[in-house]
């Protein structure tokens, strides 16, 4: 799923248009450009700091402090497993280490074959039906140490 | 749609819509708030939709897809009305069911009924189901009866006439002052009076004023903003437009967090419908009120809940806050006076309007007027979201609406505010819920999270959570909050593996006053609380933990021990070798000799 440069900054001149090239807007800029392009690449990134004549260093430093951004490419699967308070209380932690088992990359990474991305998150607001996981936008409650291996081969 | 041009209009619309409505007529309200699409809902809603198709009850029945109501245990939730008939926990396999039996025949799915667990008896009705009749639902009992992606079911509730009181009736004066008189304190955790905000707000210099709905709901455990903005959008809307008028902005904006997908989509079709009937834009109703309204999400840092952190993020900067010496309320957004606050305090304001500040007064107590939502979790019966008046104590939330602990363990604490707030023991139940008494025993009222634990939860593990969330979350900006989190953290880790040494106590303490007295934001001052108060009420844990290397609630893995099993286990090593690499690789053998109190691990 790799993307050519051009085709790139192309992409970011659109969302660059669609916020009519405003530097307070740089955050959902970079939402937008993630969605298009799957991470924040660094053609992406410098095409986004000449179109808003941003310096690249503010760029990077945005990039970088939000946890929602990913300067790597990810995996076809976006797993997401809560550790909010309520969900660390039923658990989560033992469903995370089950999932970095079976997945084989730990939190924060991404696996060789670009199967599957693991990220931990504060919290999705689902806190009745901890632990959660959530893979391509899809929540899974009550998940359980003895369902996740059939949960992720649900995803090739 | 034309767009609404007067007050009059906008009554006569609602006649209108009123008049379609037949009381009588079925409906089947599903709930798709995240809570229970995360146990399947959508594929009932889709069951709902194929299985009334099927039957032939298409014009004969209406399905109505709400946001969260709160009773999050039981969900997938389903109400048929107009026999106002609850059925909790429903599958897909049940729709066919319901649809025919219920919908079709009037006749009750027993099976699906909720058991009240005190008398043993199945509940048919909604309205007496005791979770819900305990609480006072001013603002989630209105979730069920609303399709957040239509407005006219809003209007038909009313909604939008609290703005039409205040363009024809009330002078920004007269807004804020009733405002004031109603003791709305915030509900995103400040607790400051919204009133005063507002009036420092309207009376600072400047001619651009900015109004802000702070929905990046970070705190860990909750989720009354979310059931808030996804089921009822345009209660939050028009708390911003009445507020926005009695400051005088024209420009809004409502900051969501980046993991609020749904919010986010219904808060956007929300303002898309406001501005096609009239409720946004310039010349609001025909009063020459303009406001707009812009939706930004978050990027996934909890510090962007801090107003300034919030307003730099919204200004394409790192999410760092400032020193308020002076306050957003004078030069916040792009230096102008703004006013931020809290989803659930903005729902509020149509309700005071509406119905009056002496009304509102009468509900709570002194200092803390009205309601309070709070995401009751964690080990209890009934995890979800509970609406009650401020003044009810904690022991009337947990057990009166909470059902208590479950598997008849014992109550350990509860934390209430997040990571901002406190543990609060058992020996404090009968506290009632309200900002002073909260922060008077070293917790506070925060957003509203109540994290319920019991015997099997680990104060010390609790507090190192905590302080470990809080490390990641820290912008790095200043010293204490940056260094003192990563020390701390590293001592309660220590303290959770068996290293723990005389004085570490101590200098937990010590660390925490000076992030206390010494943090930029709110982010440090208020990370100290969860170790204070598990170190005030549960001291003897800390000591356990340091002084014998053992925890009492048998979570710290590295601290358990089997003491005089060495022979057996050997025996298991060798004959079930699966069951011995589990064990082996989750915990730490100790051989307990009188002079080694050390563990070894294989």
């Amino acid at each position: 799923m790799s993307m050519g440069v051009e085709q790139m900054q192309e992409k970011v001149t659109a969302v660059l248009d669609k916020y009519r090239r405003d530097k307070g807007s740089l955050v959902s800029i970079l939402q937008d450009t993630q969605s298009e392009i799957g991470y924040l690449a660094r053609e992406a990134l410098m095409e986004v700091s000449q179109g808003l004549d941003v310096p690249l260093s503010q760029v990077y430093s945005v990039a970088t402090f939000f946890k929602a951004f990913s300067l790597k490419p990810r995996g076809r699967h976006l797993v997401n497993v809560c550790l909010g308070t309520a969900c660390h209380v039923r658990g989560a932690v033992k469903v995370l280490e089950t999932i970095e088992r079976e997945a084989g990359i730990k939190s924060g990474e991404t696996d060789e074959e670009l199967r599957f991305s693991l990220e931990t998150v504060n919290c999705v607001g689902a806190c009745a039906l901890g632990p959660i996981v959530i893979i391509d936008g899809k929540y899974s409650g009550d998940m359980k140490i003895d369902k996740v291996k059939a949960l992720l081969e649900n995803y090739r | 749609m034309n767009r609404l041009g007067s007050l009059a209009e906008l009554e006569k619309l609602r006649k209108s819509i009123v008049s379609k409505k037949d009381p009588k007529k079925p409906c089947v309200i599903i709930c798709g708030g995240t809570g229970c699409l995360a146990l399947a809902a959508a594929e009932v809603i889709s069951a709902f939709n194929q299985e009334v198709e099927a039957q032939g009850l298409v014009s004969k029945v209406d399905i109505r897809v709400t946001g969260c109501p709160g009773f999050c245990e039981r969900g997938p939730l389903v109400v048929v009305e107009p026999e106002n008939i609850f059925y909790q926990r429903v599958k897909p396999s049940d729709v066919a069911e319901i649809v025919s039996e219920t919908v079709g025949n009037n006749k009750v799915v027993e099976r699906l009924l909720y058991v009240d667990p005190e008398t043993g008896q199945r509940i048919v009705h909604e309205s007496e189901i005791p979770f819900y009749v305990k609480q006072k639902r001013l603002l989630l009992g209105n979730n069920s009866l609303i399709d957040p992606e239509n407005i006219e079911d809003y209007l038909a509730l009313g909604g939008y006439s609290a703005l039409s009181k205040v363009l024809s009736d009330m002078s920004p004066e007269e807004i804020i002052e009733e405002v004031k008189k109603s003791g709305l304190r915030g509900r995103g955790g400040g607790g400051f009076p919204a009133g005063r905000k507002w009036e420092t707000c309207r009376n600072a210099e400047g001619d651009i004023k900015y109004v802000i709905c702070n929905c990046d709901e970070g705190d860990p455990g909750a989720f009354m903003d979310r059931s808030l903005m996804e089921g009822n959008p345009h209660s939050v809307l028009e708390g911003m437009l009445i507020g926005a008028y009695a400051i005088g902005s024209s420009q809004g904006y409502i900051y969501v967090r980046n993991e609020y997908p749904l919010a986010v989509m219904n808060a956007e079709t929300a303002v898309k419908q406001a501005e096609e009937y009239g409720f946004l834009g310039e010349n609001i109703l025909g009063s020459g009120f303009d406001f707009t309204v812009r939706i930004n999400r978050g990027g996934g840092a909890f510090v962007c809940g801090e107003s300034t952190a919030l307003m730099a993020s919204l200004e394409g900067k790192v999410g760092e806050p400032r020193a308020k010496y002076v306050h957003t309320s004078e030069k916040g957004l792009w230096e102008m006076p703004t006013n931020l606050n809290n989803v659930e305090t903005w729902a509020n304001v149509p309700l005071i309007i509406n119905q009056g500040a002496d009304w509102y007064t009468k509900i709570g107590t002194e200092n803390s007027k009205g309601t309070k939502i709070f995401s009751l979790v964690g080990k209890v019966n009934n995890t979800g979201l509970v609406e009650a008046p401020m003044g009810m104590t904690l022991r009337e939330i947990v057990y009166g609406i909470g059902g208590g602990i479950p598997g008849g363990k014992q109550f350990k604490a509860v934390q209430t505010g997040g990571p901002s707030g406190g543990c609060i023991p058992e020996s404090m139940l009968d506290l009632p819920v309200d900002f002073d008494e909260l922060t008077r025993v070293g917790s506070m009222m925060g957003s509203g999270g109540m994290i319920v634990m019991d015997e099997g939860n680990c104060m010390v593990d609790i507090a190192r959570y905590f302080i470990s969330f809080l490390e990641g979350e820290s912008c790095g900006k200043c010293l204490p909050c940056r260094e003192g989190l990563k020390r701390m953290n590293q001592i309660l880790t220590d303290i959770t593996e068996g290293r723990g040494k005389e004085g570490d106590i101590e200098l937990l303490e010590d660390l925490s006053a000076m992030l206390v007295d010494s943090s930029l934001c709110a982010l440090g001052t208020s990370a100290p609380n969860p170790v204070l108060t598990t170190i005030r009420y549960f001291r003897d844990e800390y000591e356990a933990h340091v002084r014998d290397k053992r925890c009492p609630a048998g979570v710290c893995k590295e601290l358990i021990t089997y003491s005089g099993l060495v022979l057996v286990d050997s025996l298991y090593f060798f004959t079930a070798a699966n069951f011995a690499a589990a064990i082996v690789s989750r915990l730490t053998f100790s051989v307990s000799f009188p002079l080694n109190k050390s563990s070894t691990s294989i």
